[in-house]
Parts: C-alpha cells; sequence; structure tokens
C-alpha cells in the first residue's frame, strides 16, 4: 500500500494494482476462514478478473499517437544504495503478454479444480500471476531478475504438488534448469550496471533505458555480459539442447499449470530476449544472431519430428511448444520488423492456442483417465462439439490463414525470407511438419471407430465451453482482424529495430529486395511515423 | 608524587558487556544459593537480559551516530557503529537461543541453569571481539566465547553424540586459538604492537623491505579466524559437532559465534590490515569459493537435515566471505546484512529442527520430514520460508544478503568469485529442494506419526524469524542504511 501511496500525482497507478491486486489476494485466500472452503476458489478467480479486467483496460487506455514511448510508467525507490527501483511501465513490446497473462489465469482457474489443498494451490496461482506480470512490467533490471526468478516457487509447487506421475523429479528438474541458467544473469546485471557507473561517471542504476541508450559497454564486454543474459532465456525458452525440462514439466503438470507454463511461462524467455538482449546488446545480438537462427532453426524441426514420433497427447503438444518457439526465436533473430513482430505475435498466439490446447487435452484426460493416443480412438462420435473445438484450435496451432496462428507464423517466415532465404524454406518445413502431427493425432483420436469407454465418452460441459469461449474467440478474431493489435506493437518494434541499426556499423535492416516493405496493417505504419 | 592517570572509560559503551556478564554471573551465584529455582527463571532471566542489550543498543547507535567512534581503556576497546550493530544481532541470537532451549532441556530432562550462564559469558565474548582495538583484547573476547560454546556443547548429558561433538570442537578450537594467538605475535613482532590502530598506521606509512613475518601472521590469523567462522578448509569439525550438539546451541553457533568471527575478520582484516589487502584477498577469495563449493556439493549428499544444514552454513560463510575479500565499504556493508538475516534464518530453521528432532534430539532424518506438510501446515510452511530465504529466493532476506556480496564481488571486479558463488547457489538450492519434497511431496512412511507440540517459546523464534526474512525481502532499505553506516573505523593510533 505505501507504494501505491507513493504514486499520488498518477491518478490511477495500474500497473503496481496489478501486481498489488494478485498478490493481496493470495494473502486473503490464505487468511480465509477453514470454514468456508467454497469461499477459496471464488476468491481467486474474483482476483483474476479483476487483474484480466485491468489488463484489458490497458489495452484500450494505451496511447497509439504516443508512438513506441513507454506508457503507465511508475517509479519509486527500493534499494537506494544500489540504485534499485521499483520501475514499471509498459510499450508495444510488452502490453499484450500483460493482456495475454490476464486473461489465461481466471481461465485456467475456472477450468480445472485441484483436488486436494485448494487454498495452496490458488495462493500459488495468485502469486505466480504477480511474479509474471512483474517480469513483463518491470524496466528495472534488477526488478525483473527478482520476479523472473521469483516465478520459479510457485510453478514449483504447482507441479510438485498438484501434478501427476513422477511430479517431484519433474518439479524439481524445472527449478534446478530453470535456476541454474539465471544464476549467471545475476552476475551479468550487476555488471552491466557497475561499468556503466564507471562509464558515466554517475551513481548505479539498473534502468533499462537508460542503460540501453548509453550503450556504455566495450564490444568484447558486451558480448559476454549478453551471453550471460542469454543462457538465462535460451532455458526459459527452451531452445534446443536446453529443453529437456519442458516435456517433463508439461506433461506431469496439473492442467491449470501446463496452461501457465505454455501459455505465459515460456514467453518469458522469448520476451527477455527480445527486450533485454535485443535492447540492451544490439551489437552482440548481432554478433551472436547466427547461432540463434540456427539454434531455433533446429528447436523447429527437432521439435517437430520428435513431437511427431509421441504416443502421450501432453507430450505432443508439449514437444509442438519447443517447435513453435523455435519459430519465435528465428523471427527474434532475423532483427527486422517483420520478423520481429510476427515473433511477438506468435508469442501470443501461441499462448492462446496452446493454452486451449492443453486444456482440451486435460478434458479429455478427465473423461478418459489417459493420454495415451493409442488407448483414444472415435472420440468424434460420442463428442462431437469438443471435436469440433479441437479441430478449430488445432488449425489455429497449424497455422491456418484466417486464424491467428497465420498472421504470426507468416510474419516470421517472411522477415527471415528477407534476412536469411535459405533458413525460411527450411523453417517452412517445420510448418509441414506441424500439419503432419497434429492432423495425424487428431485423426487417431478422434476418428476411427468408438470402442468401450471412447464410445460413451461424455461431450463439452458448459462450463468447459464458457471457459473455451475466449480462446476461440481469440483465435478467431486474431486471425481475421489482427490490426488492434498489430498497430500497438509496430511504433515499439519499429524502434527497436532502429536502435539495433543505430548501434551497430554497417547494420541495416534487412528488408525485401524488392524495395517495398510488406504492409501489415493499414494504419500501423503511420504511428510509427510519429516520430 | 605524580598522580595516578587511569584511562579514560566511556561507560556507557562498555553497557552490553556488564549486561551481559553481570547477568550471566548473577544467575550463577542465585542458582548455587537457592535450592529450588522457579524453573522458569533461568530462561526469563536471559531474555530479559538479552531484551535489555537489545534496547540499549538503540540510543546507543544514536550516540555512535552522533559523536563518531570511539577508542577507550587505553586504545584497547572501541565503540563504533559496526560495534553496536553487532551487538544487536549477538542480542537477538541470544534471546533466540534463551527462548529454544527451555523448552529442549525440559523434553531431555536435563538440568538448566548453565547452558543459560555459559550462553551470557559467551555472548559477552562475542562482544568484546567485535569491541577490540586490540589484538589481545580480541583473543581475549574470542576465549571467552569459545570456551562456552565448548562447555555448552556437551551439554547433553546422555547423548554420546554431544560429548563427541564437544571433544572435536575443543580439541579442534584449541588449535585454531594456538594458530591466531602465533600470527598475532608475528604481526607484532613485525609492526611492533598489538593495537589495531597502531599497527594501521605503521603500515600505512612504513614500506616493509622484509615483510616475510608480517605476511606468515597474517596468513595463520586467517587460519584461526576461518576455523572460527567453518571456512573449507577448516571446517571439518561443523557437520559433527553440529549433527551433535543440542539443537539450540546449534542455532548459538550458527548465528552467534559466526557473527562474532566475521565481526572480528572484518576488524583484523579490512581495517587494521587493509593497506595489505592484495596480499590476503587472494587467500580469502579462495576460502570464499571453496566453502561455497564444497559446502553446497557435500550438503547435496547428505540425508540428515542437520548435517545438511550445517553444510549449508559452511557455504553460507563462503558467501559472507564474498564480502570480506571485497575488502570495501560495500563488501563490508554486505556481511553486516548478510550476518543479520543469516542470525535470523538460522535461528528459526534450528527451531523447527528442535522440534522436529523430538525426544532424543535423534530425528533428523529427511525421514523425519515426510509429509511434515500434511501434519503440520503451519510448521512446514514456516520452514519453507525460512529455507527459501536460505536458497535466496528473490522477495526473501536471503536474496538481500546474497545481493549485497555478489554486487560488491563485482564491484571489485572478481568476476570468477562471483560465477563459482552463482553455481554454488545453484547447487545449494537443490539442498533446500530437497527437504521442501520430502515435506510437501513425499508421503510419511507411517500415518502414525504424531503433531509434535510446538512450544511457545519456538513458535515466537520461527514467527519472529519468519516476518523478519521476509520483511527485509520486501523493504530492504532501513537494514542497508544501518549496515552502511556501521562500516568499522579505527580511532587512536
Amino acid at each position: 500500500m505505501a507504494v501505491l501511496a507513493a504514486a499520488a500525482g498518477v491518478p490511477f497507478a495500474v500497473l503496481p494494482a496489478l501486481l498489488v491486486v494478485p498478490a493481496a489476494g493470495a494473502l486473503l485466500v490464505v487468511v480465509l476462514p477453514r470454514r468456508r472452503p467454497e469461499l477459496l476458489k471464488l476468491v481467486a478467480v474474483a482476483t483474476s478478473m479483476v487483474v484480466a479486467a485491468m489488463t484489458v483496460w490497458l489495452v484500450v487506455a494505451f496511447d497509439i499517437d504516443r508512438g513506441a514511448e513507454m506508457q503507465f510508467e511508475f517509479r519509486h525507490s527500493w534499494m537506494a544504495d544500489l540504485g534499485i527501483q521499483w520501475l514499471l511501465a509498459v510499450d508495444g513490446i510488452s502490453l499484450f503478454l500483460i493482456v495475454l497473462t490476464g486473461i489465461l489465469f481466471p481461465i485456467a482457474l475456472l477450468a480445472v479444480d485441484p483436488g486436494h489443498d485448494d487454498r495452496a494451490y490458488f495462493a500459488w496461482m495468485l502469486l505466480l500471476e504477480a511474479g509474471v506480470i512483474g517480469v513483463f512490467c518491470a524496466m528495472d533490471l534488477m526488478v525483473f531478475f527478482l520476479c523472473f526468478e521469483v516465478v520459479l516457487v510457485p510453478m514449483y509447487f504447482l507441479i510438485g504438488r498438484w501434478g501427476h506421475g513422477n511430479s517431484a523429479y519433474a518439479a524439481t528438474k524445472f527449478f534446478l534448469f530453470t535456476m541454474a541458467g539465471s544464476a549467471l544473469m545475476l552476475i551479468g546485471i550487476l555488471a552491466l550496471a557497475f561499468l556503466h557507473a564507471d562509464a558515466t561517471g554517475g551513481g548505479l542504476t539498473f534502468d533499462l533505458v537508460e542503460l540501453a541508450e548509453a550503450q556504455s559497454l566495450g564490444t568484447t564486454t558486451a558480448r559476454w555480459v549478453f551471453l550471460s543474459f542469454a543462457l538465462a532465456f535460451a532455458v526459459k525458452v527452451p531452445l534446443f539442447p536446453l529443453h529437456t525440462w519442458l516435456p517433463d514439466a508439461h506433461t506431469e503438470a496439473p492442467t491449470a499449470g501446463s496452461v501457465i507454463l505454455a501459455g505465459v511461462l515460456l514467453k518469458l524467455g522469448t520476451y527477455g530476449f527480445l527486450r533485454f538482449g535485443l535492447y540492451l546488446f544490439p551489437e552482440a545480438s548481432h554478433f551472436f544472431a547466427p547461432v540463434f537462427l540456427t539454434l531455433g532453426l533446429v528447436g523447429i524441426i527437432y521439435g517437430a519430428v520428435v513431437a511427431t514420433m509421441q504416443r502421450d497427447l501432453k507430450r505432443l503438444v508439449a514437444y509442438s511448444s519447443v517447435a513453435h518457439l523455435g519459430f519465435i526465436v528465428l523471427g527474434t533473430f532475423a532483427l527486422n520488423t517483420e520478423g520481429i513482430e510476427g515473433g511477438l505475435l506468435q508469442m501470443v498466439n501461441h499462448g492462446v492456442s496452446t493454452a486451449a490446447l492443453f486444456l482440451l487435452v486435460g478434458m479429455i484426460y478427465e473423461r478418459r483417465h489417459t493420454r495415451q493416443i493409442d488407448e483414444l480412438g472415435g472420440l468424434q462420435k460420442s463428442a462431437p462439439v469438443l471435436a469440433a473445438v479441437f479441430t478449430l484450435v488445432m488449425l489455429s496451432s497449424i497455422g491456418l490463414p484466417g486464424l491467428n496462428g497465420f498472421v504470426g507464423e507468416f510474419l516470421v517466415l517472411v522477415g527471415t525470407f528477407n534476412a536469411h532465404r535459405w533458413l525460411a524454406i527450411v523453417a517452412t518445413g517445420g510448418v509441414i511438419l506441424a500439419a503432419l502431427y497434429l492432423l495425424w493425432a487428431y485423426q487417431r483420436v478422434f476418428h476411427g471407430p468408438a470402442e468401450g469407454a471412447n464410445a460413451e465418452m461424455p461431450d463439452l460441459k458448459l462450463r468447459e465451453g464458457l471457459v473455451l469461449a475466449p480462446l476461440l474467440v481469440l483465435i478467431v478474431a486474431m486471425g481475421v482482424y489482427p490490426k488492434p493489435v498489430i498497430e500497438r506493437m509496430e511504433p515499439s518494434v519499429d524502434a527497436l529495430v532502429a536502435h539495433i541499426e543505430t548501434h551497430v556499423d554497417g547494420f541495416h535492416e534487412p528488408t525485401s529486395r524488392f524495395g517495398a516493405d510488406i504492409e501489415v496493417g493499414e494504419g500501423g505504419d503511420d504511428a510509427g511515423d510519429d516520430h | 608524587m605524580p598522580p595516578v592517570v587511569t584511562p579514560e572509560v566511556i561507560w556507557w559503551a562498555l553497557l552490553p558487556l556488564l549486561v551481559l556478564s553481570g547477568g550471566g554471573f548473577l544467575l550463577l551465584t542465585i542458582a548455587s544459593l537457592v535450592r529450588r529455582l522457579p524453573e522458569a527463571l533461568p530462561q526469563a532471566w536471559t531474555v530479559v537480559t538479552g531484551l535489555i542489550v537489545l534496547t540499549a543498543t538503540v540510543p546507543m547507535w544514536d550516540r555512535v551516530q552522533s559523536d563518531g567512534p570511539r577508542s577507550f581503556l587505553g586504545g584497547m576497546v572501541a565503540v563504533d557503529g559496526s560495534t553496536v550493530l553487532v551487538t544487536a544481532i549477538l542480542a537477538i541470537a541470544v534471546v533466540a537461543t534463551a527462548l529454544l532451549a527451555r523448552p529442549y532441556l525440559r523434553r531431555e530432562d536435563l538440568p538448566g541453569v548453565e547452558l543459560y550462564v555459559l550462553l551470557l559469558m559467551s555472548a559477552a565474548g562475542g562482544v568484546v571481539m567485535a569491541s577490540a582495538d586490540d589484538l589481545i583484547v580480541l583473543f581475549l573476547g574470542l576465549e571467552i566465547l569459545s570456551i562456552a560454546v565448548y562447555v555448552m556443547a556437551a551439554l547433553h548429558l546422555r547423548r554420546i553424540e554431544s560429548q563427541e561433538a564437544a571433544l572435536k570442537y575443543f580439541v579442534l578450537g584449541a588449535f585454531a586459538s594456538a594458530f591466531l594467538l602465533y600470527g598475532m605475535a608475528l604481526i607484532y613482532g613485525a609492526t611492533g604492537s598489538t593495537r589495531m590502530a597502531h599497527i594501521s598506521g605503521y603500515l600505512a606509512s612504513t614500506i616493509l623491505v622484509q615483510d616475510g613475518m608480517l605476511l606468515a601472521g597474517i596468513a595463520l590469523l586467517l587460519v584461526g579466524l576461518a576455523f572460527k567462522v567453518a571456512a573449507v578448509p577448516f571446517h571439518a569439525w561443523t557437520p559433527d559437532v553440529y549433527q551433535g550438539a543440542p539443537s539450540p546451541v546449534v542455532a548459538w553457533m550458527a548465528a552467534g559465534v559466526k557473527t562474532a568471527g566475521f565481526a572480528a575478520m572484518l576488524r583484523v582484516l579490512v581495517v587494521t590490515l587493509g593497506t595489505h589487502a592484495s596480499d590476503w584477498r587472494p587467500a580469502v577469495a579462495v576460502l570464499a569459493a571453496a566453502s561455497m563449493v564444497v559446502g553446497a556439493w557435500v550438503a547435496v549428499l547428505q540425508t540428515d537435515v542437520k548435517r545438511m544444514l550445517a553444510y549449508s552454513s559452511i557455504a553460507h560463510a563462503g558467501f559472507i566471505l564474498l564480502g570480506v575479500q571485497a575488502a570495501s565499504e560495500r563488501g563490508t556493508a554486505a556481511v553486516y546484512v548478510y550476518l543479520f538475516v543469516y542470525t535470523l534464518l538460522a535461528t528459526g530453521s534450528f527451531a523447527v529442527i528442535t522440534t522436529v528432532g523430538g525426544r532424543g534430539d535423534a530425528a533428523h532424518g529427511l525421514d523425519a520430514y515426510r509429509g511434515l506438510a500434511r501434519r503440520q501446515p503451519v510448521l512446514a510452511g514456516a520452514f519453507t520460508v525460512l529455507l527459501l530465504g536460505q536458497a535466496g529466493i528473490p522477495f526473501t532476506g536471503g536474496f538481500v544478503a546474497k545481493l549485497g556480496v555478489l554486487a560488491a564481488v563485482v564491484e571489485g571486479r572478481t568476476y570468477w568469485v562471483a560465477m563459482v558463488a552463482m553455481a554454488a547457489a545453484a547447487v545449494a538450492a537443490f539442498v533446500y529442494l530437497r527437504i521442501l519434497v520430502a515435506m510437501y511431496l513425499e508421503a510419511p512412511e507411517s500415518d502414525t506419526a504424531d503433531r509434535t507440540e510446538v512450544p511457545a517459546g519456538t513458535r515466537v523464534v520461527i514467527g519472529v524469524a519468519c516476518a523478519g526474512v521476509l520483511l527485509i525481502g520486501l523493504v530492504p532499505g532501513l537494514l542497508l542504511d544501518i549496515a552502511s553506516d556501521a562500516v568499522p573505523v579505527l580511532v587512536g593510533g
């Protein structure tokens, strides 16, 4: 509350509220009287709904005319001695990831009940939400790191306590992989701040914009520091060959955990690359781009091939995430507007469609108590509505034109094609493979004769339908009319590319050879030209 | 006849020392004169003594901040910000240990007064160390502190491990004291004084052509102090002693003894021998790296929670050494922050361990923690906070502490130690996760295990420790400010 009070002058400090409300909700859940267990879910859902409403308000209030500027800025000194401050702000890059977080949490909370230890479950979920939103709003490197690290704890407990199978192993692996990955980033952040303070003669600061605009590190030093960041993000994405925690964590996690893990947490890595890798270290990002392009490409093909081989439906979706995130990395390191924008859009798309896929798989599991593709079959006959929804979501994941997945994937491929023709051609192979493994899985699960329990599987309930509805609406809406999203993203992405061009000698944004930019969203360019 | 000149005495600065030692002696006297002492008296006496000292540190702090540091008693004893802060930390540790001790003694059916008397004497020794302005006084303080703790380790009469722990601690501790004393003698030989201010003044104004004796002295000093704070390779006593000694005593060792040891180390190395930092810094860096790596690594291999935390305390000592090796104001301040936070973490954690240990103080295996979350959710939740704090998870005091020492290291550009530290932190996280897994994710072997009642005093310790750890994690400003004002200074010369 003290933090809020300090924001006097701002009529409504929405960003701190986005952190404080879920955290307060978690506290409330902890102290609710033991005799009223039914209140737990109510409070949790209500809290996350409030957060969702605030994030949607954020989109509406977001001022397109201000271009790439940071908006809703909130500043409050925290550890003055080290120059660490609560610096929260939003721009076109983080806006939709925050909204995605806001929307996915109530859905995940409504869709599945934990089954046991409700109080702890809801408290951890709400703390997780606060942490994730913190990552996306933080414009102070140290606060970013704190939030980036702290999300491990709730996720660890969610996977471990409410997961299936070998969940203790999966949770521990997840925790240790990500913690070890980000260990060096802390040193990188500190080194960056101290070297910057030395170079400028000023005090310590972790202010992202200040550090990025000053570019006070030498080329070699910057490359080393970049690598310390990149390792943390690469584990989180996860990039091949650091992805091995992902299938375990996804498969053993409870449905809500998978939804949040795939929908939001995986974006922490790609968002980190974009926000902190490219922006803070343009030269190093350019220098190491071939490495990440290659790893992204390997991820696309590898993820798709391994997904094809899976017998467990949930594991299949998990590996498809490896492939999709490969696309995002590919677009990011194409270092041009189309690629980055496509990657960013794909982050949101992947969040929506994979979350929906995991929800559907969870619903099938609840009914049939198995996720083995062999044991399922002919579900279309017993559950036609579920099958139809699955079809739509699957097609979005494949990237069918007219649905959201297409827009992002197309932009990524255009961007990559302009920068590195051959990589784009190989990556297109990944799109085909995605169609292969998803359609094949669909065929085995939903078509064919329905026998035994498969024939009697109940169809989608109204509650489940309502939970899925917002995601389906988003899938269609963002496929048909992506302009409202793109026009908010584009100025920030343009500014980022311009920033890279300024700070890397001899680097020009790789664009189409015919000299014409591919236009996306009619309004987008006008907004970008304002400044 | 010339008048006898008595040295100046600043009584207010001696207050904590007088209260602690006077309290100890009085308690001992009363206990030997009165036949039937009320059972609650010794504990209440000790807690009140500790609280008086803690309260006294507040005006003392103001006085030191406004008047500046003072040296008195013929330049033997000094009072500065660091003295007051360390005294406060020791007082907190005394109160916590005393609160844990009574339920423990009652459960184990042990006689009651000695532990409190020894605790107060030991704390008095710690205060002497923190206010020493002369190497001899420092040594005196160290011995007062240590000898009391040797006896405390043996206090469980019927546990052979307790006797073994005490003997081990005593023999190795005596060796370490000898090293320390020899080191002081060599430094005296090289510089001609045992007064810290003289030594530092002499070294600042003189270039020693042959500094072999000085360096040998520094090396021996370092060995003696590294033993006290349990740094690798002088840590061999720690796991056995921690495992064998009564759990409340272990809390005091981890919190109080370590704090006093580091306070002494800062006074001797950073302040007195600061001119020769380039000589001892690499050695301390190696000690730090070795402690973190060995502590974290070996902790992973343990199955006994008390031993795990013993090794993790070695790793923590390594982290604190990081702040010492930085040899800067930032590093020194970070050490004090770490010591404060670790005192909370250690007393809280050992309070939980004391409770779970059960009658006989033997149930310390991971098995004893299986399913604790189901039996005693609140206790398990509190232990979770403390373990996450020890792991240095953000928004706990543990993170603030680790961030401070790391920042000091990075500022000194010794990146390799920083990398070792982070690697060790990741390994150490696994240790704490294992305990969490046992508490939350594994079912107990038998459902018959009872809820152990948590005594009121223990509850207070655990509650305050958890609240403190979270509070420092969220609002670290006050502690950071105090620590940066507490940097020790030498007066007179």
